[in-house]
């Protein structure tokens, strides 16, 4: 009887795998939390009456989202975000993974962090979640952590939150360090001087709205020097984050040289752009700021070619009274689990991007970079699945998002395209 | 003692780097340490080879083994010898090291051992003063006098060096024992490797004849001969190593770490040691692993070899 239980069939889906291109009409049986068949009229010879099975009608059933930039409020802020929310939040997107970045109270930034919060997400959270231990002791940017006792003890990758090490002798080290354990080191490319008190990236726009902000070339500045200093140490390095088209051909030469380089945009940078701060509107002030339209249209020709690795939620939870002020004071961030899948379909519906290129960057690629077994549509392959429908059209309602923190600026956009049903490890975790 | 009296001198005149020697030199110098660490455990020591001869110990750098070891070896061979610590002299009012140099030079001392934290410094000096001058260790650079008595070590207790795998691990980065080792033990026969996290070796080390690692378990596989380096503490706080435990997790020799050697592979360390960082005690103390006492008794035997044939005079620029 367990043995039933734990089966699972999902008929006539549009069965999408991006990493091998597979895009077909078919079935997928899975078992004991794993994928155990796929393909064309995979039940054909009817289906045991005692297997569940969900009738996809058509709908696409792809690997689950890999999100790799969370914040979450667990431990030390919990009205903000615990795991428990965020993993809800997570699967109502269709999100299945997640790496939370170390900027907790306290810092993700010791082993038993990192064990606590494996312990915590396996008790409480529907999805699967992964940490990211931080660079630099309590992200204070002056000494190196224990890299290697926390990859060994689970941190996937290696982050310095929102805080980029401009100390580049210290970079150096941490990169040459972390080569030996072969880890991979995300770093917000921004050069903190040039970027001092900025809230908005330096434009006509912003400069009539009388906003102190920071050149797009502070992005390129850092991301040359971190490049070099790739190429100096064979360090495996993530560009978080990246926001700006002037950033792209660094990008674009450091892979040319064949260095292990690679690179993430928000959802929200390639949805929005620094119009939508509008009339001071807070829920889009973000870090890096929203840039200009030519950014943005960059930025998604670089997903669509490949140049961008990775898209992610920056989710990132504050509560109302953080952004309820004025724009220079209000918090930077917007939540974004919920949104990473409907507004990247929304895109693809409007034809401004590539349905597979899109969910590429963020299944199979992030589960290379992070060395996860799921993320593809493989026999033997993680049961993490999600259901879409690319059509349901529905509009953003702050009410309806299962965060803790409801700061978006997608609130009452209409959108196209929605999770339907998500499976995680073989148990449908929202539907 | 009549045999080494006939011993003509070294093919140089200073004893500045493993690169002053030839193969020769080396023979030599390796043969009478070995004589006289034969002559050490007999009741009297001491001889005259160097008597009436003054030997100075310049030591800008507080030391305690290399200078006694030295003091010592001079002593046993009849010399004057005087200690001078630097850092507590006139050095440390302002004397340029030219000065000093000067200085000593009018006092007609037959040796000048010197221990400097500025890489060149013992040259430097040797270029000043009309006696032969020992590097007993300048900055980051060489150490060579110890790379002599760890090559004596290891052919008094294991006959021949050329064949060796030998590694080298721990902080190569800032260690001027590891430099003078590689030279002399490829000199030797032996296949080196180091070993130790990327931020603590020199980029382009694997240019020095040597395989590099920074993995114990693969590194340390079929070694022989493990030769341990000081980690200084202020270098653990997260500049270039994270923490104290995390070295020894992964780049610390116990006992799980020495079996990926080669069975009754030894282990060697140049003192002073960090136990529970880069070695732990019940490696550093069992006499048929550990060298480390030995190599400290060979030190004064190396040295007195060192100071005797370097007395004789040689060098094309005497």
């Amino acid at each position: 009887m367990s043995k039933l239980i734990s089966k699972l069939a999902i008929s006539n889906a549009r069965l999408i795998d991006p990493k091998s291109g597979m895009d077909t009409i078919g079935d997928l049986l899975l078992e004991d939390g794993l994928i155990a068949a796929f393909g064309e009229d995979l039940f054909a010879e009817g289906l045991n009456p005692d297997i569940k099975n969900i009738n996809a009608d058509g709908l696409i059933l792809c690997p689950g989202l890999i999100d790799m930039r969370v914040v979450t409020g667990e431990p030390g802020a919990e009205h903000k975000e615990t795991l428990a929310s965020a993993g809800r939040a997570a699967a109502a997107g269709g999100v299945t993974s997640m790496v939370v970045m170390p900027q907790t109270n306290p810092v993700i930034d010791d082993i038993s962090l990192v064990d606590f919060v494996g312990r915590r997400a396996r008790e409480t959270s529907p999805v699967h979640v992964y940490a990211a231990g931080a660079l630099t002791k309590n992200l204070a940017c002056t000494d190196m952590t224990e890299l290697g006792l926390m990859s060994e003890a689970g941190a996937v990758m290696f982050s310095n939150g929102d805080a980029p090490i401009a100390d580049t002798g210290l970079m150096r080290r941490i990169m040459a360090y972390s080569s030996a354990f072969n880890a991979l080191i995300s770093h917000r490319a921004v050069d903190p001087n040039l970027s001092v008190g900025a809230v908005a990236h330096e434009s006509d726009f912003s400069a009539r709205l009388g906003l102190s902000a920071a050149p797009a070339a502070c992005e390129r500045i850092m991301a040359e020097r971190d490049i070099a200093l790739v190429e100096l140490t064979g360090a495996r390095y993530l560009l978080d984050l990246i926001s700006s088209a002037e950033t792209l051909p660094p990008l674009h030469r450091a892979k040319a040289k064949g260095l292990d380089v690679c690179a993430s945009v928000s959802i929200n940078h390639l949805a929005l752009n620094e119009l939508d701060i509008g009339d001071y509107r807070t829920f889009a002030k973000l870090d890096p700021p929203l840039r200009g339209e030519e950014d943005r249209q960059a930025l998604l020709k670089a997903i669509n070619d490949g140049t961008i690795d990775v898209i992610v939620s920056a989710h990132d939870p504050r509560p109302a009274g953080d952004k309820r002020r004025p724009f220079a004071e209000a918090g930077f961030g917007a939540v974004g689990l919920e949104m990473l899948l409907p507004a990247g379909l929304t895109l693809v519906a409007d034809g401004q991007l590539d349905l597979i290129a899109f969910l590429k960057a963020v299944t199979c690629t992030p589960a290379e970079m992070l060395g996860l077994p799921q993320g593809v549509l493989e026999i033997g392959a993680p049961a993490d699945l999600v259901l879409i429908d690319p059509g349901k059209p529905w509009m953003c309602d702050v009410d309806n998002l299962l965060s803790n923190s409801r700061n978006t600026p997608f609130d009452g956009r209409l959108m196209q395209g929605a999770a339907i049903t998500t499976i995680c490890a073989g148990k449908v975790v929202y539907s | 003692m009549s045999n080494a009296h006939t011993i003509s001198g070294l093919d140089t005149r200073h004893l500045l780097s493993i690169a002053d020697l030839h193969r020769p030199d080396i023979d030599s110098l390796l043969d009478l340490g070995e004589t006289y660490l034969d002559l050490s455990v007999q009741k009297d020591t001491r001889n005259n080879v160097l008597a009436g001869k003054t030997l100075i110990n310049l030591f800008f750098e507080n030391s305690t083994r290399t200078e006694k070891s030295f003091e010592l070896a001079g002593r046993r061979l009849g010399a004057d010898v005087i200690n001078m610590a630097m850092a507590t002299s006139s050095a440390s009012k302002g004397e340029t090291l030219l000065d000093t140099a000067t200085t000593l030079n009018a006092m007609n001392p037959d040796l000048l051992v010197i221990r400097h934290s500025a890489s060149g410094a013992p040259a430097l000096l040797s270029q000043k003063v009309s006696c032969p001058v020992i590097n007993a260790g300048d900055g980051a650079h060489e150490h060579p006098t110890q790379a002599l008595l760890d090559a004596l070590t290891l052919r008094t207790r294991l006959g021949a060096i050329d064949g060796l795998r030998i590694a080298i691990c721990g902080d190569i980065l800032h260690s001027r024992v590891a430099r003078s080792n590689v030279q002399l033990l490829n000199i030797l026969g032996a296949e080196i490797r180091l070993i130790g996290p990327p931020t603590l070796i020199p980029p382009d080390a694997d240019q020095w004849g040597v395989e590099v690692f920074h993995d114990m378990k693969t590194g340390l596989a079929g070694c022989d001969v493990i030769m341990m380096l000081r980690l200084q503490l202020e270098r653990m706080g997260g500049s270039f190593v994270p923490s104290k435990r995390e070295y020894f997790h992964f780049y610390g020799l116990d006992g799980s770490k020495l079996n990926y050697a080669a069975p009754g592979a030894l282990v060697m360390h140049p003192g002073p040691m960090n136990r529970g960082v880069e070695i732990s005690s019940d490696i550093a103390d069992d006499p048929d692993i550990s060298l480390i006492t030995r190599q400290v008794e060979t030190g004064v035997a190396m040295r007195m070899a060192i100071l005797h044939l370097l007395s004789q005079g040689g060098g094309d620029d005497v």
